[in-house]
């Protein structure tokens, strides 16, 4: 590894450099071979990156670099807001590293909090991950901005289901750019099923009302756990009719004593065995199942959400030029596929999709069957800003 | 210099520092408690009684915490008072102040860490299991009620040790040893000397804990499992879920009016119970 091809100074050096090393390391023509073998599960995930040197040109980049001249550039800190367990802190780090930008990263619970936080006029974050159903408001409020994606190569909207990437886009303006997707549906654990079905909101409400009273769990988010009971009358996820909310909370204070918690960190529930079903986000369901097999992921047959995170620069950003660095470093396929094998959750991109090992590819929470995956519902901006919705949460959380 | 200038120079941080944390914000939130929701949530100017006219939408709220924060308290006062009476006067004094800084201790860890060791404790595999092994049943602890109030007792019961154990420390013993001498059985030495003697303690104790507990969200969140709604949590959902300003502006002016309320009426009782004595009353 030598450095003397390097011309520090400047955000494209770091991105040139990155490609030639690739080169570098293994021809264009074996790699693909490599690749094709990994698709087929011929070779691991792990051999992959070692032949191909791809698993080590980060940290070797790094390595080889005088961080700070970099710094100089695009600063030696970029913050973002993002949410629990999405990153790994080794890439993160990969990316100081490499850039002299330490990332600072604030973690919410739930976009209503970022937006709150964002309205009331915080600043230091330079990048906000951000659902879908929020962007037209965060444009609307001024909060993010139009995104130049030329300093985005990474991006590629080709290799990008369209349908994961159109909230991103407003009024023919980018203001934001995938970054994963996933799905809202409930984990159950299947030894306290004994036998019942699961598969269906009706059978979720019904198991939390009945058999599993006292051991299931809601988010404490309005979006879901009310898009959710309004999936057991077959209403739509978003709908804002007061009617059918009326319905949905009473469905929601009926359930609320047989509930064990009404809250969005189930996980540590769910592994100590204290509740047996739970509201459950896809990477959540696929880091419970890693560890305990008999956790079942069921989307309900009625529907339920389909989301869409994505990266965006808020207008007040302090350092933008480490915003588009750090977005696209993280878009890098290699980088997308490391993320993703962390956090569990697919990215929308088939550059990366064929990047990750097969049990993921495979993985049926990941990559739900396409009737599943049909019924589903992106959020709608309506319910961010909906006071009803506001307050049959409160009615259900005080009742 | 005269001494009445010296005294204001003295005096002007702490005038600074009340006027711009404790008075511009209310004066904020006042102002704000007028105003509309925006569209997208926020503030914006009006003047508009809705929101005031629009209160009874989190009474629950109030009634939970207006039952839960005179019980928490009543339960801290219960546990606390034989506590310190304990450390003040039947202590060795070579222990005291080891047991004392034992009191302390759980302060220097963050009370949100020592909550979450509370859902471990509370958890299905802790006490309860415990319980089922001896035979009794396998009973719910956490996220209910009762997990709350250990939470709270826990959380806030050196706050109340310390303002009594204060309070009797200053207890001649010789009155103790009097009152037994003229013949008065321990309780009725404890009823007519140590405890009115102790009231100025338990007089500071009870607002410190009871004020706190008025405004608590963290341990009906973590260890109510969002189940359990005071105030506190209405708030936090109001400004960070909602994001409705103004009604979250008025919930809170009407908390500190309702807190205003209960410690003046509660000063009072204490001031009658004491037959006026200065080191009770605080007004």
């Amino acid at each position: 590894m030598t450095t003397d091809r390097v011309q520090p100074g400047s955000k494209t050096n770091i991105r040139e450099t990155k490609m030639t090393k690739y080169r570098d390391h293994i021809p264009a023509k074996e790699f693909l071979t490599h690749l094709e073998s990994l698709r087929k599960g011929s070779i691991s995930r792990r051999h992959f990156l070692a032949v191909t040197g791809i698993g080590a040109a980060t940290s070797l980049l790094a390595a080889s670099l005088p961080g700070r001249a970099f710094a100089q550039a695009i600063g030696d800190r970029v913050g973002i807001a993002t949410w629990p367990n999405y990153h790994d802190p080794a890439n993160l780090d990969a990316f100081r590293d490499a850039t002299g930008a330490a990332v600072d990263v604030n973690v919410f619970g739930s976009n209503e909090e970022m937006l709150a936080k964002l309205q009331a006029g915080a600043t230091g974050w330079d990048v906000v991950v951000a659902t879908n159903y929020t962007i037209s408001t965060y444009v609307e409020e001024g909060i993010i901005q139009e995104l130049d994606l030329t300093q985005i190569p990474n991006f590629d909207r080709a290799a990008t289901d369209p349908r994961f990437a159109d909230p991103g886009v407003i009024d023919g303006k980018t203001y934001a750019i995938p970054r994963n997707i996933g799905t809202t549906g409930y984990c159950v654990n299947s030894n306290d099923l004994e036998g019942a079905e699961a598969k269906s909101w009706k059978d979720f409400w019904d198991l939390a009302r009945d058999k599993l009273s006292g051991r299931a769990m809601v988010h404490d988010y309005q979006l879901t756990a009310i898009g959710n009971a309004l999936k057991y009358y077959g209403y739509s996820f978003n709908s804002v009719d007061s009617a059918e909310l009326a319905d949905a909370e009473k469905l929601l204070i009926e359930a609320k004593p047989h509930l064990f918690a009404i809250n969005s960190d189930y996980q540590p529930s769910m592994r100590s065995g204290d509740a047996s079903m739970s509201m459950c986000w896809t990477g959540d369901a696929v880091q419970l199942q890693r560890d305990m097999p008999e956790i079942l992921y069921v989307l309900g047959t009625e529907g339920g959400e389909l989301w869409s995170d994505f990266f965006t620069i808020p207008t007040s950003a302090p350092n933008k030029a480490a915003a588009y660095a750090l977005i696209n470093f993280l878009l890098e396929p290699q980088m997308a596929a490391k993320e993703a094998l962390f956090h569990g959750y697919p990215t929308g991109d088939s550059r990366v999709d064929a990047l990750l090992p097969e049990e993921m590819r495979n993985s049926e929470i990941l990559y739900p069957a396409a009737d599943l995956l049909n019924a589903l519902e992106f959020g709608a901006a309506v319910t961010l800003t909906n006071p009803e919705r506001a307050e049959i949460m409160a009615r259900f959380k005080a009742a | 210099m005269r001494p009445s200038l010296r005294t204001s120079l003295f005096l002007a941080p702490a005038t600074a520092w009340l006027l711009c944390m404790l008075v511009l914000p209310l004066v904020v939130v006042l102002v704000f408690s007028f105003g509309t929701r925006g569209a997208a949530g926020g503030y914006v100017p009006a003047l508009s009684l809705e929101n005031y006219a629009n209160l009874g939408a989190r009474w629950a709220a109030f009634q939970n915490t207006l039952v839960l924060a005179p019980l928490g308290t009543l339960t801290c006062l219960i546990i606390a008072w034989p506590l310190a009476y304990f450390l003040a006067i039947k202590a060795d004094p070579r222990w005291r102040t080891l047991l004392l800084i034992l009191v302390i201790v759980p302060f220097w860890t963050s009370i949100l860490i020592r909550s979450y060791a509370w859902i471990q404790i509370l958890g299905g595999n802790g006490l309860p299991s415990l319980i089922a092994e001896l035979g009794m049943g396998k009973p719910r602890l956490i996220n209910t009620p009762f997990a709350v109030m250990v939470g709270i007792v826990y959380g806030y019961l050196p706050l109340m040790v310390f303002p009594i154990y204060v309070a009797l420390e200053k207890l001649d013993k010789k009155l103790l040893e009097a009152s037994s001498d003229l013949g008065s059985p321990p309780f009725r030495t404890f009823l007519q000397v140590s405890l009115p003697l102790s009231l100025s303690g338990v007089a500071t104790g009870s607002m410190l804990v009871f004020i706190l507990l008025m405004g608590e969200f963290l341990i009906p969140q973590i260890l109510g499992g969002g189940k359990v709604f005071f105030v506190g949590n209405a708030l936090v959902d109001l400004f960070l879920q909602s994001r409705n300003w103004p009604f979250g502006a008025a919930v809170a002016a009407t908390l500190v009016l309702v807190m205003l309320v209960t410690v003046t009426l509660y000063l009072r009782a204490m001031k009658r119970l004491s037959g006026g004595r200065d080191d009770v009353a605080l007004m």
